[in-house]
C-alpha cells in the first residue's frame, strides 16, 4: 500500500506544517517507501498474537509504575513561564484563539 | 407539531476526581491558585518529562464505575488524542480510547416531565444506559475576556493534568428533563461515593450533549449536533429545549441539519454554531507509549465494592418503604448523603420518621439555607432535634411552640428542655388547668355559647382560640379539644 499525495497533504495540515509542492512530492515518495518497508511485517501470520504497544511486566502488575497521591512542589509560576516568548502576569500570552 | 417528533439525547460528562495531586504528576489540583503556579515539566509538556499514574485516581474511578454499574476492565490502555490548542501544551491529551477503564453500565432512576411552573407531572422509573467511564487528563484554561490585551488569549496550565472521569451515556434520553434528571442523579451519586465535589461553577463537573430529532417511531437517528458549554443544570435543560425546537423547525422547513458543534449562549438563550474550521477533527489516537497498560486488580475492585455506601436511589426507595415517606420527601432527604444520614440519626432516637422529615425539610432546611450552612455542619445536632420531637410527642410542647423552640435551639445550641424552660414553661396538659381556661372562655362569651348550642358548631374554633389566648399558647390543643367539647355540650 502506498501513500497518496492527498494523504501527505492531510497529515501536513493536521500537523500544521506548510509544505511546498516539491516537498509534498518528495515526502509522498519517501513515506511510501517507508510504509512499504514496514508493510513487510503483514506477511507474518499474527492471528494468535496479542498486540503489544508497551513493555510491561508479563501477566500484568497492578502496582507497576504508580505513585501515591502526594503533592510535590513543581516549578512555580515564575519558572513555568520564564522561557515563554510572550508571558504576562504569570500567564502564557498567545494569539487570540476565539472570537476577535 | 412537537408531538410528531422525538428527541434523542446522549450526555458526555466530565467529572474531576477529588485527588490532591494531578493524574500524572505531583502538582496540586487546588482551584483558584495563581496562574501557572501548580505546574511542572510533566503538565507543562516539557520535552523528556514522563507521566506516572496516580494510584488514588484508579480507586476513585473504580468507585464511580461501580456506583454506575459499569464493568471495570482488568486491563485498560491510555491513548494520545492529538489536536492543537494553546491550552494543550503537549499537542495531545492523554485519554483512553479503544480499551477504556470501564464499560456497559446503567442507572435506573425516577424521571418526570415538568409543567410550566416547573413541577413534576408524573414520576416514572426509567433505565438509562452508560456506555463507558474512562480516565483522562484535563487541559489548561484559556482566558479571552477581561484580560489586559483584548487581542490575545491568556493560558493558565494549573488545570492541565487534573484527573477527569469522562462518563458517556447511551443516546437514551428522549427529553430535556430526562437528561436533566440523569445529570442530577449522576452528580448526586458521585458525591455519595466521594469522588467528585460536583461544583459546576468551578468546572469540577462539566457537561456536553449530543442531540438529534426524528419523527416519532422512526428507527434511524437524525443528524446529531454536539452542544457545549452546558455548565449548570438550568443551562443543560434550557439549551436542550432550545436545540430540540430549533431542529424540529429546521426539519419541518425541509432543511438539512448539518453535523456541527454548537455553543450555548446564556445571555441570548440561544445556541450558536462554532466556526466549522475548528471542526476538522481527526484525533489520530494511538497508544500512549509512556504509560504501561492500566491494570485494575480484582481484589481492589472487590474491596471497593464492599465499601460502597448505599446509593441515592436505593436509599430513596428504602426511605419510602421503611419510613413510609412520600416520594418527594424521600427524594429530598436522599439528595445528599449528609442529609440522609442526618435524617436517620434523628429517626433512630426519636422513633418518629414523619416528624423528623417535616422538621428537617421545613424549619431546619430554611435556617440552614439562609445561613448557607451544609447540614453536615448544622448547629442543631440530629440528637437535639430528636429530643425536641420526643418532647412534642409526649405532649411536653405544642407543635406551634416547637417552631420557636427549634429556632432558639438552632441559634444557641442548647438542648430542647432548657430552651423550653427559658421561654416560659412547657405546654400545659393537665386537665384541671385547662378546664379553668375553658370555663373562663365560656363564661366571658355567653352569646357565642348560645349560638353554638343552637347549632352553630362552627364556633368551636372560636372557643379553642379563646382558650389558647388565655393560656398564652401553652395549652395542649388535644386536651383543649376534649375538655372544651365536653364543656360546650354539657
Amino acid at each position: 500500500m502506498g501513500i497518496a499525495r492527498a494523504d501527505v497533504e492531510k497529515i501536513a495540515e493536521l500537523a500544521r506544517l506548510e509544505l511546498t509542492s516539491e516537498e509534498t512530492d518528495l515526502f509522498t515518495e519517501q513515506l511510501s517507501s517507508i510504509i512499504g518497508h514496514v508493510e513487510k511485517l503483514n506477511e507474518l501470520d499474527t492471528t494468535d498474537v496479542q498486540p503489544m504497544s508497551h513493555c510491561a511486566p508479563a501477566g500484568g502488575d497492578s502496582e507497576y509504575a504508580k505513585r501515591d497521591d502526594q503533592v510535590r512542589s513543581g516549578l512555580g509560576q515564575e519558572l513555568a513561564v520564564e522561557n515563554a516568548p510572550d508571558p504576562e502576569a504569570g500567564y502564557f500570552r498567545v494569539p487570540r484563539v476565539i472570537g476577535g | 407539531m412537537r408531538d410528531k417528533y422525538e428527541a434523542v439525547i446522549g450526555l458526555e460528562i466530565h467529572a474531576q476526581l477529588k485527588t490532591d495531586s494531578k493524574i500524572f504528576c505531583g502538582c496540586s489540583t487546588r482551584f483558584g491558585d495563581e496562574p501557572n503556579s501548580n505546574t511542572c515539566p510533566v503538565c507543562l509538556g516539557l520535552p523528556g518529562a514522563l507521566p506516572v499514574m496516580n494510584r488514588r485516581v484508579i480507586e476513585m474511578a473504580a468507585r464511580a464505575a461501580l456506583a454506575l454499574n459499569l464493568n471495570i476492565n482488568h486491563e485498560s490502555i491510555f491513548s494520545r488524542k492529538n489536536y492543537f490548542y494553546p491550552d494543550l501544551p503537549k499537542g495531545y491529551q492523554i485519554s483512553q480510547y479503544d480499551q477504556p477503564f470501564s464499560e456497559r453500565g446503567w442507572v435506573e432512576i425516577p424521571t418526570s416531565e415538568r409543567n410550566e411552573s416547573g413541577h413534576a407531572t408524573e414520576w416514572q422509573t426509567k433505565r438509562f444506559g452508560i456506555t463507558r467511564l474512562h480516565l483522562e487528563e484535563d487541559a489548561g484554561k484559556s482566558l479571552h475576556e477581561g484580560m489586559p490585551d483584548a487581542s490575545k488569549s491568556y493560558v493558565d496550565l494549573n488545570r492541565s493534568g487534573v484527573p477527569l472521569a469522562e462518563i458517556v451515556s447511551e443516546p437514551d434520553f428522549r427529553s430535556s428533563w430526562e437528561a436533566y434528571d440523569y445529570m442530577q442523579y449522576l452528580r448526586r451519586t458521585l458525591l455519595y461515593v466521594g469522588v467528585c465535589d460536583g461544583n459546576m461553577e468551578e468546572g469540577s463537573l462539566r457537561c456536553d450533549a449530543n442531540v438529534s430529532v426524528r419523527v416519532r417511531g422512526a428507527e434511524k437517528f437524525g443528524t446529531k449536533v454536539e452542544l457545549k458549554n452546558l455548565n449548570s443544570f438550568k443551562f443543560l435543560q434550557k439549551a436542550l429545549e432550545y436545540e430540540i425546537d430549533r431542529q424540529i423547525a429546521a426539519v419541518e422547513a425541509g432543511e438539512k441539519i448539518p453535523q456541527e458543534t454548537r455553543l450555548w449562549n446564556e445571555r441570548e438563550s440561544k445556541t450558536y454554531a462554532m466556526r466549522s474550521k475548528e471542526e476538522a477533527h481527526d484525533y489520530r489516537y494511538f497508544p500512549e507509549p509512556d504509560l504501561p497498560p492500566l491494570i485494575t486488580a480484582e481484589e481492589l475492585i472487590q474491596k471497593l465494592r464492599a465499601e460502597l455506601p448505599e446509593l441515592p436511589e436505593a436509599r430513596r426507595r428504602r426511605f419510602v418503604e421503611e419510613y413510609e415517606l412520600s416520594f418527594e420527601d424521600a427524594a429530598q432527604l436522599t439528595d445528599s448523603r449528609g442529609m440522609a444520614d442526618y435524617f436517620e440519626e434523628v429517626v433512630r432516637p426519636s422513633g418518629n420518621a414523619k416528624a423528623a422529615a417535616n422538621w428537617i425539610l421545613n424549619e431546619l432546611t430554611r435556617e440552614l439555607k439562609s445561613a448557607g450552612i451544609d447540614i453536615a455542619h448544622s448547629p442543631l445536632s440530629a440528637l437535639q432535634l430528636a429530643e425536641m420531637i420526643k418532647l412534642i410527642d409526649s405532649g411536653g410542647i405544642s407543635g406551634k411552640m416547637a417552631k420557636d423552640v427549634l429556632i432558639r435551639m438552632y441559634q444557641s445550641g442548647r438542648p430542647a428542655e432548657e430552651v423550653v424552660r427559658e421561654i416560659g414553661g412547657s405546654q400545659v396538659s393537665d386537665e384541671a388547668s385547662i378546664r379553668a381556661f375553658v370555663d373562663q372562655a365560656i363564661q366571658s362569651n355567653p352569646r357565642q355559647l348560645e349560638q353554638y348550642r343552637g347549632g352553630k358548631t362552627g364556633l368551636f374554633g372560636f372557643f379553642v382560640g379563646q382558650v389558647m389566648k388565655l393560656s398564652g399558647g401553652r395549652a395542649n390543643p388535644q386536651v383543649v379539644n376534649e375538655v372544651l367539647k365536653n364543656a360546650l355540650e354539657g
